[in-house]
């Protein structure tokens, strides 16, 4: 029942998230949707974090290092009681607290994100800094797959490897596609496994397209296990709405009116049969 | 012909930081490989679970850092000035000033003072860069008591700040601890009617032994140290430029967005009077050992000197 109630919550993100990016024409919209099961399953199952008390000392601690899906976020972080929707409804506005890309001024948002490769240093640093002080909090970090040319990550994933930061996860939201088309063309990434593997991190593979899936993978993860985690979560760019999925220019595209009509209509039909 | 302290101010400044963790143990150091070049190596065998060493990765330390101080952790990166300013500047950038997470940067052997090893390892546009980065405060102290003063400000400062020392041991400028020290408000250290000459850093120690020889031709001169670089002192700017009309800027830094630019930007909306900027002309600085480079390029007492003599006649 858990996982079903997250499918829903899922799914009325994806709404409310196609709906903010319409009015605000502005978005990333393809790496937004194939990012929103993994943000959702982190806040309303994994996350120890609380809305009412965003500094709670001993939160777990999210990082978006792929910043430019800041829209998913907004829209989790308001469906989870951190931000207002009137908030929310600002986006894109002249003079609007939300930037494009997460800022600390919104309650919810530890580091300010948006330049690639910076979120999993910022991750080893809070989550070294729990093993200094033997604070039980997590620390996670969702990281693009186009991202992952920039070397400094590597920097990160050496140092979390030499303090066996088993306290720290890193997510690769492996969608496949950048902003100038496949990842493979652009900058091979394969065999991320191989790679992460050699750079002693505990790599676990999953479905992130799958709820079921990613609560269960989230469940399972070794947090004694001396190694830093880095789950690929295989998906689907532009997630669950048909004529996005899979398609490069929907990695900030913005809808047309009628492209709204179909993409809202295609997620309510999905909560509708959720809702039964 | 001066006597130089014989502490870098690199030594005072980690000496201070250990002595100050001993007794607070939420006080980190992070470094890039650089624990010997920093002077760290004694806060790394006494305080090994304050110490923390990730290689030679300078954008790294510094996003590390940032994580670190957004969980509460008073956190000092340190490493040669030139690789925090340049490889990480985006890190400097984003995760410290844009973020306002308050990490100290520890930059040492700024400006040129590596000397002939040339302009990889000189660190000629700090100032420019990081005071045009919102919220990001710039320190360059100029000696081993100011330095001292300063780290004991640093601990609990609510803001990121790039610090900028020498490499080697320098001159004294402040004789005993009897003196005043703020972040933000500059020292001024002899008054003056017939010229201001504003030095930070390495160059102060010049700036006063030039005032000395100005006194003795029947030269008047205020002399200031201007330690902050961001947020400057711009009362003390325009104060001297009222009372005495002309300034010398003098500063181991490009001519370029650094002290200078900060001095006539100051006068220039305020209280327009003559402006000589002194420091590294654009081009990569010839290879020497620094007091060479600085005497090549006058900001040392005696082009110092010579400039405003020079000055005073136009």
């Amino acid at each position: 029942m858990i996982n079903e109630s997250l499918k829903l919550r899922a799914e009325k993100i994806r709404l409310r998230l196609i709906e903010v990016i319409y009015k605000a024409k502005a978005g990333h919209t393809g790496g937004d949707l194939s990012a929103v099961n993994v943000l959702t399953a982190l806040y309303f199952h994994t996350l120890d974090v609380d809305a009412a008390n965003p500094k709670m000392e001993n939160r777990d601690r999210f990082i978006m290092s792929k910043g430019h899906c800041a829209e998913a976020l907004y829209c989790v972080l308001e469906s989870a009681g951190f931000l207002t929707k009137e908030v929310v409804d600002t986006y894109g506005d002249n003079y609007s607290p939300l930037a494009g890309h997460p800022t600390v001024k919104n309650p919810g948002v530890e580091i300010n994100t948006g330049a690639l490769g910076h979120g999993l240093s910022a991750g080893v640093g809070v989550a070294l800094s729990a093993k200094i002080d033997g604070k039980d909090y997590k620390t996670f970090v969702l990281m693009g797959d186009g991202e992952q040319a920039e070397g400094s990550i590597y920097e990160a994933a050496m140092a979390a490897n030499k303090y066996k930061l088993d306290n720290l996860v890193a997510i690769i939201d492996r969608n496949g596609l950048q902003i100038s088309g496949s990842t493979e063309d652009v900058m091979p990434l394969e065999s991320i496994k191989e790679r992460w593997t050699a750079f002693g991190w505990d790599v676990i593979e999953m479905d992130g397209d799958n709820m079921d899936v990613i609560v269960k993978t989230f469940d399972n993860i070794n947090f004694s296990n001396n190694k830093p985690h880095l789950i690929i979560s295989r998906t689907t760019k532009g997630k669950g709405i048909s004529y996005m999925e899979n398609v490069p220019k929907w990695h900030h595209g913005i809808p047309t009116a009628e492209e709204y009509e179909k993409a809202v209509s295609e997620i309510s039909e999905r909560i509708c049969a959720l809702s039964e | 012909m001066f006597t130089a302290n014989k502490i870098p101010c690199r030594k005072s400044f980690t000496d201070t930081l250990l002595g100050l963790a001993r007794k607070d143990k939420d006080i980190l150091a992070v470094t890039s490989d650089a624990s010997g070049s920093v002077t760290l190596t004694d806060f790394a065998k006494e305080l090994p679970g304050q110490f923390v060493e990730v290689g030679i990765a300078e954008q790294n330390a510094v996003g590390v850092s940032a994580g670190l101080a957004s969980t509460g952790k008073k956190v000092f990166v340190c490493g040669p000035a030139c690789f925090y300013v340049a490889r990480s500047l985006e890190q400097v950038k984003v995760d410290m000033a844009y973020s306002q997470i308050p990490v100290k940067i520890l930059g040492v052997s700024g400006g040129v003072s590596y000397g002939a090893l040339g302009s990889t390892h000189h660190s000629l546009h700090d100032i420019a860069a990081l005071r045009t980065f919102p919220g990001m405060q710039v320190v360059i102290p100029s000696d081993v008591r100011q330095t001292k003063k300063l780290v004991e400000q640093l601990v609990d400062y609510d803001h990121p700040v790039y610090v900028r020392v020498g490499r080697n041991a320098v001159p004294d400028v402040y004789e005993n601890d009897d003196f005043e020290f703020v972040i933000g408000k500059a020292n001024t250290l002899t008054e003056g009617n017939d010229l201001t000459i504003i030095g930070t850093g390495e160059t102060v120690f010049h700036c006063l032994q030039a005032a000395k020889m100005l006194k003795e031709k029947g030269v008047s001169c205020r002399v200031i140290d201007m330690h902050t670089l961001k947020p400057a002192d711009t009362e003390a700017i325009v104060k001297a430029a009222r009372e005495t009309g002309r300034i010398i800027s003098v500063e181991e830094h490009s001519i370029h967005g650094g002290l200078g630019a900060i001095v006539a930007e100051t006068v220039s909306q305020n209280c327009p009077v003559p402006v000589r900027i002194l420091g590294i002309p654009d081009e990569n600085a010839i290879h020497a050992q620094p007091l060479e480079i600085f005497r090549h390029y006058g900001i040392d007492y005696n082009g110092i000197y010579k400039t405003a003599l020079e000055f005073l006649n136009t």
